[in-house]
Order: structure tokens, then C-alpha cells, then sequence
């Protein structure tokens, strides 16, 4: 009875049960109905974005580890949500081969040159976005209005752009509710942004599903709560401070929170674990930095949107912020720690 | 004092894991038979090992003494049955080393006896004398350290003990041994208690439990003499509250200094089980032959707390309590903090307090480890506000220096609550042991050199 082989082990020999891998499945979980929306608003045009970016990804990640002689890393579901998220961000009718170069970007430069998942410095997806800004300047701006009548029939024409060819513009394009105000000042009405129906990229536009994924990830404890509540709550008392100085020049505090890929960045981006700071007040720290950085640059700065490189900023910060605001260790004297 | 002592009743962080409790929690402590030969190691505490005093062939009493302490750390070894010394030689431990060790064999008809000694009586007795007369019992610290108790209760020169902690914390999971030893031991607990006041001069003692043992603290409540200052402190449950400096915290909301010992905050802290030694043993002058043991886990099949004589081999332990043929690992201690047994030839010892046995089913440990994605369970589960993610990081690329110059890793006290919460399962708290001994030998080689 008792000549079993026992195993050993070193202690604890009881986990908590939550794993890597399942908590990056939810975070995918999360998204999807955001991804369903945008398909739903500006069908399959998005539809396709959003699939070439997962594709990318997940290929460029699988060969990247064949490559390098190590085990494929794409089980543990990451470079399925750096794809997602790229594919969110690039407007619908963004042309699918530029869409693949912005998923190997992510996942190599973004992830990989670094060691993969867990030594990302940056959001992946967000390297992928600011390179094909720079690459692409007119077809990342080119906007298309929500809900086209023909949207699930036909795919915009730009989108099967062959690499290296201008182009097509199709002649529909609308502007974004945050380009409607920084270049014509109109601005749109808060309900429709906060239902996502108007333009804008795939899947920033609706914040309401967005806040949605990320409640079911936050009460699953798989993202910090301080890092959205930081950032929107940065953004609402600076720009509404700006709109009780003068009403006619700044945009209210609530189109500012609900306008943009605010909410998406916010709730999605930030909240990269890897990149992000690690203790609670270092955390309050980087999402203040975040919020301050989007009010500036969509204020006074010469794009309409800067949530991307305020949070790319922030990110590369975060190792900093770290290394200077740690808890106090039990036992110690009451002042922060000197690094 | 008091107007500004506001404080939350408990520690910063920690975790709650699942209790597993009630399975032994009714159950009422019961002897256990004694193992045809018994394996006494002359290491079963922190210290000097004890030094022999019998010889080969030699019969002893139960209670007898075998083995005198080697040391001013260090604690005799009594006989926990009375029978023959069949052979002296080396023993196996839990570490997997082998130490000096006596084979006894026990008389199979012997009424087993205990020999009485020269008893303590708390009256007349003076503190040195109370120590003496711990030390002498063999007591060591039953919560699980079995550092000798007469060290730990030594007030140093220049500091003064005001508060006797009394720790019926037990946060580990799956044991239920002090939870017994309350119920069914009062007495002898405030015996002890009365003894302990004495020998560190305290002027009053608390006994600390966690709110899932509301029985214990009632009974105990109910229980308290007239003429002895005691009070029960009932704080939520939470692991690892049963750690001195997290207790202390819980209870008074002092923090105990890093590298520090609870003395420097005026405070002793003496596990309850060990108390209720000490009110048992030296009012007879006897020596500590058995201790109580919860025995549970999926892979037992009587689970139970057990009275069980110190040097009974755990497979004789395990054959009388009978084990699940699919039994994967098995742990002396708790499964936060207890160690794995790799041989069942060794024996239960003095800071044995419980056996933890899993079959295949419960070990849910996954084998993958993922990088560190940097979530932060970690540092939201360290009770001490340490940042293990990054002390990972630094054990990964042997900064070990680093590791405790700057981020406090001799704080540390290997809990575990890291390891427990990581999502990428990193082995974190193993890592920490590591590390902390590799400083400890560099800086020993320092003062050597």
C-alpha cells in the first residue's frame, strides 16, 4: 500500500488556480463584443481588418518562436489580443496588407525583440499603430461613416489596396467626431458616442461595450481597476476645468471622455499588465500621466487624437515609475523608499 | 496611548486560501497506538543537536531521559515509550540528511508509565527556574519552527516584555491541532499561561484566534481563571496571521522593526499548543513525549487530530490511519508552509503538526510556468509589501546582493502567499529561500575572511 513513488515539491503545494493563459482568453472574451459591434456598424469591411490583424499576428508570433528554435508561445492567447486590439484601432476601411504589416510590426518589434510576452516594454499593439501612422499617414486618417446601408454587402474597395499601390479613396469618407471639432469645431452629440454611432476606427467607437469588458475583467480581477479610473478621471477634471475657463474654445469633459479611442485606450491598452507599473500608487502615478498626455495633445497639439502616444509614453515611463514609488516594506521606517 | 491606536484588526495583503477545516475540526483528539520501534533523530529542534546519554541495549522508562541538550539552544529528548535502545546510529529526516539517531524498540505489555520529575511549582519558583524547567521538558516551539521555547522566552538585558501573545491563529489550511488543543486543554493552556507571565515578567497575556474558531475563543473565554490577566482577541481570518510579526500587527497594530524580533515592541509570543505543554509538563517535572497531530488530506482515510508519541514513523502513521491507493504527495505541516516527504522511514517529530496527504486528484499544481506578466498578485497578496515580481526577476539573473540591499529580501519569512496567487505559476517563494541562504553563506564567508 504504502511503496507508491510520492512526489515533491517545494511549498506552497496549493495554488489559487488562476492561470496566465485563462486570464488572457478573457481579456479576449471581453473584446469580442466590442469586435461584434464594429462589424455590426461598419460590416465586413471591419470584419476583415480586424481577422488579417489576428492572422498576423498569430502567424508572425509561431514563426518568430520556429525561428528562434523555441516552443510556439501562441497557446497563451497574447498575440491573439495584441491582433485584436490592432485590428480596433485602424479604421474599417484600412487596406489589408498594410493591416498585416502592422501585426508583424506588433508582434516583433513590438513583443518579440524584447523576449516575448512578459519583457514588452511597450503595448504591442499600440508599436503596430504608431508605425503604421508613420508609414501610412492618409489611409490610417481616412474615415468612413457608421452604419453605410450596404456595409454587410459589400467590402470597401480600399481595403483590397495591392501593397505598395495608392489607395482607392471611395469618396465617402467621414470625419471622426474628435477631427469634426479640432479642424471644423462641431461637435457631436454624447449619446451617439457613447453608443458608437458614428465614425471612427473598428472599435473605439463604442465606449459602452467597451466599459462593459472591462467590469467583467475587473470583477474577475484580471485588470487593475485604478488604471481606467485614473486615466478617465484625469481627463474629466482637466478638460472640464478647461471647459469652465472657456466653453466656446474647449470641448466639453464628457465628449472628451466618450470621444476618440479614449475609452478603448483607456480600458484595453493601458491596462497591459506587462507594460504598466506595479504597485497601487505607481499605478495612480501612470494613469494620471496618461490622462494629462490626451488632454494635451488633443488640445494643443496638432493631431485630434493622442491617446496612443500618451499611453506609449507612459508605458516606456512605467519601469521608472516603478523603480521610485514602491510600498513602504512592513517594518520600516514610514517614508517612501529611496531607489 | 489608546486615542491614536486606531488600527484594522488585522495585516496588510495576505490571501485565503481554502480552509479545509471542518473536515477534522469535530473531531476530538485521540491517542495513538505506539509504533513497534521508534526513530528518534538527536536533531528534532532549531540548534545544537541533543548529545546521548543512553547506550546501546539499554531499557529506559517512558518519559526517561535520552539525550541531554548539547547546548544552551537546544532541548533533552525524552522517551516517548519505555522499551530497549536496539541501535544507535544515523536516522533519516525530512531534509533528506541523516543525523544521529536511537532505534526503540517498545515493550509490547508495558503499562507505559510516565516517570515523574522534579516538578516546577509556579509558586515558589523563580523566571530562571521557569526556563530552566522548559528547557529541561524539552519544549520547543510546536507551531511548527521547534526553536526551543526557553531561548524564545529570554527577555535580552534592557528590554522589557509587556504583552505574552498567546497564537491560537493557525491559519494554515487543513490543520486543525490548536483548534483541539483549545477546546479540550484550557486548563493546562492557562497553567502554562501562568507560568509564561512569571517567566517573562509580562503584565498581561492575550490569546490571539482567528474568527474561525469562535468556538475556541468562547470556551477559552468561559474558561479564564480569576487570578490570571488574559484576555481573548478574536481577529479575521486571513493567512499567514499565525506569523508572529503579522499577529502582533493584528492584535496591537504595532509593527514588529525589520530584522527585528517582537521583544523590540515589548511583546513574547508563544504558540498555544507549546503553552499548553509547558502548564502540563513542569508542574511534574516530566519531559515531552508526544504531541497532537492533525492527520487529514483527500488521500486519508481516518482523518482525525491524533495524540501521537514524538518518534513514530510516519509509515506507521499512515498504516493506521490508512491511505488512498492513488496518494500523490504528502506534507509534514500545512500545504502553505509544510514540506514534502520524499522518504516515509522518518518520524514525526517535535514541531510535526500535521500530516497533510493529497491524492493525485487534489494536487492541482500545473506544471507549466509562464513568464511574469507583471499582474501584481504578488505584491497585493505580500503581507509584508514586498514586490516578489521583481525579486523574481533579480533571483532569475543571481542578483542576490541586490535582491536584499534593496528590495528587503531577508524580510521575507517564506510564507508563500506569492507562489500561491502567481498566475504564471513562478515558483516565486522557492526562489526567495534560495537567495536568502546564499546571502546568508556570502555574508558568513565575509566575516570569516
Amino acid at each position: 500500500m504504502l511503496n507508491k513513488t510520492l512526489n515533491i515539491s517545494t511549498s506552497p503545494h496549493i495554488v489559487k488556480g488562476l492561470s496566465t493563459d485563462t486570464i488572457m482568453r478573457n481579456v479576449v472574451w471581453a473584446l469580442l463584443p466590442v469586435a461584434a459591434f464594429a462589424v455590426y456598424t461598419f460590416g465586413i469591411s471591419a470584419l476583415l481588418v480586424i481577422m488579417v490583424a489576428i492572422v498576423s499576428c498569430v502567424v508572425t508570433e509561431h514563426f518568430l518562436c520556429k525561428l528562434s528554435n523555441q516552443e510556439s508561445t501562441i497557446s497563451d492567447w497574447s498575440a491573439v489580443i495584441t491582433g485584436l486590439l490592432l485590428g480596433l484601432t485602424l479604421p474599417p476601411g484600412f487596406p489589408l496588407w498594410m493591416a498585416f504589416c502592422g501585426g508583424v510590426i506588433a508582434i516583433a518589434l513590438g513583443k518579440f525583440i524584447f523576449g516575448g510576452l512578459g519583457y514588452n516594454v511597450f503595448n504591442p499593439a499600440l508599436v503596430g499603430r504608431a508605425v503604421l501612422q508613420a508609414a501610412f499617414p492618409v489611409a490610417i486618417t481616412t474615415w468612413y461613416p457608421a452604419l453605410l446601408d450596404n456595409r454587410f454587402s459589400t467590402a470597401s474597395a480600399s481595403i483590397f489596396t495591392f501593397p505598395f499601390m495608392e489607395p482607392e479613396i471611395d469618396g465617402i469618407a467621414g470625419a471622426t467626431p474628435l477631427a469634426a471639432f479640432k479642424f471644423d469645431h462641431v461637435t457631436t452629440n454624447a449619446s451617439d458616442l457613447a453608443l458608437g454611432l458614428v465614425s471612427g476606427s473598428t472599435g473605439e467607437t463604442c465606449a459602452f461595450l467597451i466599459v462593459l469588458g472591462g467590469i467583467y475583467l475587473i470583477a474577475r480581477k484580471m485588470m487593475n481597476w485604478r488604471i481606467p479610473v485614473s486615466i478617465l478621471a484625469t481627463v474629466f477634471v482637466l478638460s472640464g476645468a478647461l471647459y469652465l475657463i472657456n466653453n466656446q474654445v474647449y470641448p466639453s469633459p464628457i465628449f472628451m471622455l466618450f470621444s476618440g479611442g479614449l475609452m478603448l485606450g483607456a480600458v484595453f491598452m493601458a491596462t497591459d499588465m506587462v507594460a504598466s507599473p506595479i504597485t497601487p500608487l505607481g499605478v495612480w502615478v501612470y494613469g494620471g500621466i496618461i490622462g494629462l498626455l490626451v488632454v494635451v495633445i488633443r488640445i494643443w497639439g496638432g493631431l485630434p487624437e493622442g491617446v496612443m502616444y500618451a499611453i506609449l509614453l507612459a508605458n516606456a515611463i512605467s519601469p521608472h515609475i516603478d523603480n521610485l514609488i514602491r510600498p513602504r516594506v512592513y517594518g520600516t521606517a514610514k517614508s517612501l523608499k529611496q531607489s | 496611548m489608546g486615542l491614536f491606536n486606531f488600527h484594522k484588526n488585522t495585516f496588510k495583503h495576505g490571501v485565503h486560501p481554502p480552509e479545509h477545516k471542518d473536515e477534522t475540526n469535530g473531531l476530538a483528539i485521540r491517542q495513538f497506538p505506539f509504533a513497534p520501534v521508534i526513530i528518534i533523530p538527536m536533531v528534532m529542534h532549531i540548534g545544537a543537536p541533543s548529545e546521548l546519554v543512553v547506550r546501546e541495549g539499554q531499557e529506559v522508562d517512558r518519559g526517561q531521559l535520552l539525550a541531554k541538550a548539547g547546548g544552551y539552544v537546544s532541548v533533552p529528548i525524552h522517551a516517548p515509550a519505555s522499551g530497549t535502545i536496539r541501535k544507535i546510529t544515523n536516522v533519516p529526516t525530512i531534509s533528506g540528511k541523516m543525523v544521529p539517531g536511537i532505534y526503540l524498540e517498545a515493550f509490547p505489555f508495558s503499562s507505559q508509565e510516565i516517570l515523574e520529575g522534579e516538578p516546577i511549582k509556579l509558586n515558589s519558583a523563580t523566571p530562571d527556574e521557569i526556563l530552566h524547567g522548559i528547557q529541561h521538558a524539552g519544549i520547543v516551539g510546536l507551531g511548527g519552527a521547534a526553536f526551543p521555547t526557553h531561548v524564545k522566552l529570554k527577555v535580552p538585558e534592557g528590554k522589557n516584555c509587556e504583552v505574552l501573545m498567546i497564537n491560537g491563529i493557525e491559519c494554515e489550511p487543513y490543520l486543525t491541532t490548536d483548534h483541539r488543543v483549545m477546546l479540550e486543554q484550557a486548563e493546562d493552556i492557562f497553567m502554562g499561561i501562568k507560568y509564561l507571565l512569571k517567566a517573562t515578567g509580562a503584565k498581561r497575556a492575550i490569546i490571539g484566534i482567528e474568527a474561525n474558531k469562535q468556538d475556541a475563543a468562547d470556551h477559552l473565554k468561559n474558561m479564564i481563571p480569576t487570578d490570571a490577566p488574559v484576555s481573548v482577541s478574536v481577529v479575521p481570518v486571513k493567512y499567514p496571521q499565525g506569523s508572529e510579526k503579522m499577529l502582533i500587527t493584528s492584535v496591537l497594530g504595532h509593527e514588529v522593526p525589520s530584522g527585528g524580533l517582537p521583544i523590540d515592541v515589548n511583546v513574547v509570543v508563544v504558540n498555544v499548543a507549546t503553552t499548553a505543554e509547558i502548564g502540563r509538563l513542569l508542574p511534574h517535572g516530566r519531559g515531552i513525549q508526544e504531541r497532537v497531530i492533525t492527520i487529514t488530506g483527500s488521500g486519508v482515510k481516518k482523518k482525525g487530530n491524533y495524540l501521537i508519541p514524538v518518534g513514530t514513523p510516519l509509515r506507521f502513521v499512515l498504516e493506521q490511519v490508512g491511505v488512498d491507493e492513488h496518494i500523490s504527495e504528502v506534507y509534514m505541516g500545512g500545504p502553505m508552509m509544510g514540506v514534502a516527504v520524499s522518504n516515509l522511514d522518518i518520524s514525526i517529530v517535535k514541531g510535526t503538526s500535521g500530516i497533510v496527504v493529497f491524492n493525485e486528484k487534489e494536487v492541482k499544481r500545473s506544471k507549466k510556468i509562464f513568464p511574469c506578466i507583471k499582474c501584481g498578485a504578488c505584491v497585493d497578496a505580500c503581507p509584508i509589501s514586498l514586490i516578489p515580481s521583481k525579486m523574481g526577476v533579480l533571483a532569475k539573473f543571481k542578483a542576490y546582493d541586490q535582491m536584499a540591499e534593496d528590495y528587503n529580501l531577508m524580510d521575507c519569512f517564506e510564507c508563500g502567499s506569492c507562489s500561491y496567487v502567481c498566475p504564471s505559476h513562478i515558483p516565486l517563494v522557492q526562489y526567495f529561500r534560495l537567495s536568502k541562504s546564499i546571502v546568508r553563506k556570502r555574508k558568513a564567508a565575509k566575516q570569516t575572511a
